[in-house]
């Protein structure tokens, strides 16, 4: 089964979006959009690295941007610019250089297409061990963590006075983000990463009552976004990381829509006779 | 004694936030703090709660301290989805029983399961008392909890944290914007402009006439004055003049226009 390219593609991919749907919640709920994506341009810095010292790709990416969140909580701490210009400094910095490093090594072949917009079709059968085994070591820790992040989510004072250690749940979080971005940058590439974090999890808030339902809908939708982007990919031949993003672009869009009319009118006959009762009740 | 801080102080680009803090505070007993706006009534609480290290002097808590805080502001945007009732699980597990029993408490009962971002200012802040409560805590700390209520809410929630001293006999710190009417049940007032300066027990005059004119006959038991007594006062500089005598700079600044535009920040 694992032969054929398509059904790697399919597992991987779907392994990549049930480990971003969850902590894309958080970094939804924290305001960290642009943070995760300081954190995928400087994967590049890490590729360009990990080919330098002839190392493992995923894990120097994984390690230079763990580097790159720690330099950034540092730098949030002494400088005086604002985190924002902090967080575009940092992501273009990492990103051009890590092209500079690139091109000075002339004798490496280097596939750029495939590190920015990713290369989900050549996914091998370790890279799906390196995806389900990753994700799921990611998805034990942020279940640990749950709790104690969920609270330093929603105030970070008041999870600190009522000893949730939200200091330690932070730093853990953000090697958390670290992780996803190496094991899924091969998939959906350098420049397409936030967007499988942020868009079904954006999708899910509208179907969700609470946190936990939430990272469960959106992990599913990821998943959802991840078939049918590969199959439309397939179709018509089209770029499978950002038709990936298409198809959860599309999720994303029918779920802020107005509810459809035929559920509308499922609805109707009820509202209408609250209506009439109140109606006379003032009447 | 469930807190104390000794001469304590927080120091944030090279100005001193609150400095030289001495105070303490033991189970069932309730001291307010009260000052203008950025008088470091919050930083001292936050202080207290081991959120901030000092950067002089010494906080000390009683270990394994239970304690709830409820923050002066706490922002639940909409891409949260977060109702009332898994708010109260924040920090904590409780039984649905110990859940209503908290809303209850606080007349929320009815919003158990609404969204949070979804919730009046006032409810907001039941709700929030309500889940400082549940905690069962042994210290609590309440950062202008009647902020966006009512008088008669207001009212009510000074019983009902008298109501709940009583019941777990916790020391109480309370932060409150208003500088004259404070809850009558506090055993001290501290009066906060960078540092400490006047505290006491407020005033005993609920029974008078004139308070019950001014406030209605259903304040008169929560409610009381409380009347400073300051030995010296702020200039605009930050500069500290005690009564009767030349001003004394602060930070090095000077002083001499400063003390001919005073404007007292003073009650």
């Amino acid at each position: 089964m694992l032969d054929d390219f398509f059904t790697r593609a399919v597992i991987g991919g779907i392994g990549v979006a049930l480990v971003a749907g969850p902590v894309g919640c958080f970094i939804i709920w924290r305001r960290l959009a642009y943070f995760g994506d300081t954190l995928s341009h400087s994967a590049l810095l890490g590729v360009a690295m990990a080919l330098l010292m002839e190392l493992n790709i995923t894990l120097t990416v994984f390690l230079v941007s763990v580097i790159v969140s720690l330099l950034l909580v540092l730098l949030q701490r002494r400088a005086s610019l604002s985190s924002d210009a902090l967080l575009g400094l940092l992501a273009h910095a990492t990103l051009a250089v890590g092209l500079v490093v690139l091109a000075f090594m002339t004798w490496v072949r280097v596939d750029l297409m495939g590190f920015l917009f990713g290369d989900i079709l050549a996914v091998t059968t370790v890279d799906l061990t390196v995806i389900w085994g990753g994700g799921c070591v990611v998805l034990a820790i942020l279940a640990y963590i749950w709790r104690s992040l969920f609270a330093a989510t929603v105030n970070y004072d008041l999870a600190s006075a009522e000893g949730a250690r939200p200091d330690i749940t932070n730093i853990v979080f953000m090697i958390l983000v670290a992780a996803v971005i190496a094991v899924s940058m091969k998939l959906v590439g350098v420049l397409l990463i936030t967007a499988l974090l942020i868009i079904p999890a954006a999708t899910a808030r509208r179907f969700s009552s609470s946190p936990e339902q939430m990272a469960i809908i959106a992990a599913i939708i990821g998943a959802l976004s991840v078939w049918i982007g590969l199959r439309g990919s397939l179709e018509w031949d089209t770029p499978a990381g950002p038709s990936i993003v298409v198809a959860a672009l599309v999720c994303f869009v029918l779920s802020i829509l107005p509810l459809p009319k035929v559920w509308a009118k499922r609805k109707s006959p009820r509202s209408v006779v609250t209506d009439t009762s109140s109606e006379a009740k003032e009447s | 004694m469930l807190v104390s801080l000794n001469n304590a102080g927080v120091i944030r680009s090279d100005r001193w936030l609150v400095h030289g803090i001495s105070m303490s505070l033991k189970a069932g007993e309730i001291v307010t703090l009260i000052g203008p706006n950025g008088s470091g009534k919050s930083t001292t609480a936050k202080m207290a709660l081991g959120i901030l290290q000092p950067d002089e002097g010494t906080v000390r808590q009683k270990s394994g301290l239970r304690t709830s805080y409820v923050p002066q502001t706490l922002d639940v945007n909409w891409t949260l989805p977060l109702t009332v009732n898994r708010f109260l699980r924040l920090t904590n597990r409780a039984t649905s029983r110990q859940m209503d029993e908290a809303l209850a408490l606080t007349g929320t009962g009815h919003l158990a399961r609404a969204q949070m971002s979804k919730l009046s200012g006032g409810e907001f802040q039941r709700v929030l008392l309500a889940r400082a409560i549940l905690r069962a805590p042994e210290f609590l700390v309440l950062d202008e909890p009647v902020q966006g209520v009512d008088f008669n809410g207001e009212i009510a929630l000074y019983k009902l944290i008298e109501d709940v001293r009583d019941r777990l006999r916790c020391g109480v710190l309370l932060i409150s914007h208003d500088l004259h009417v404070v809850m009558s049940k506090t055993d001290r007032v501290i009066c906060l402009n960078g540092h400490v300066c006047c505290s006491g027990t407020p005033a005993t005059v609920a029974s008078s006439d004139e308070f019950k004119s001014l406030f209605g006959e259903r304040a008169a038991p929560e409610l009381a004055l409380y009347e400073h007594r300051h030995d010296h006062e702020h200039l605009p500089d930050g500069a500290v003049r005690q009564l009767g005598e030349e001003a004394v700079a602060v930070n090095g600044a000077e002083t001499e226009t400063a003390t001919k535009n005073r404007a007292g920040i003073d009650a």
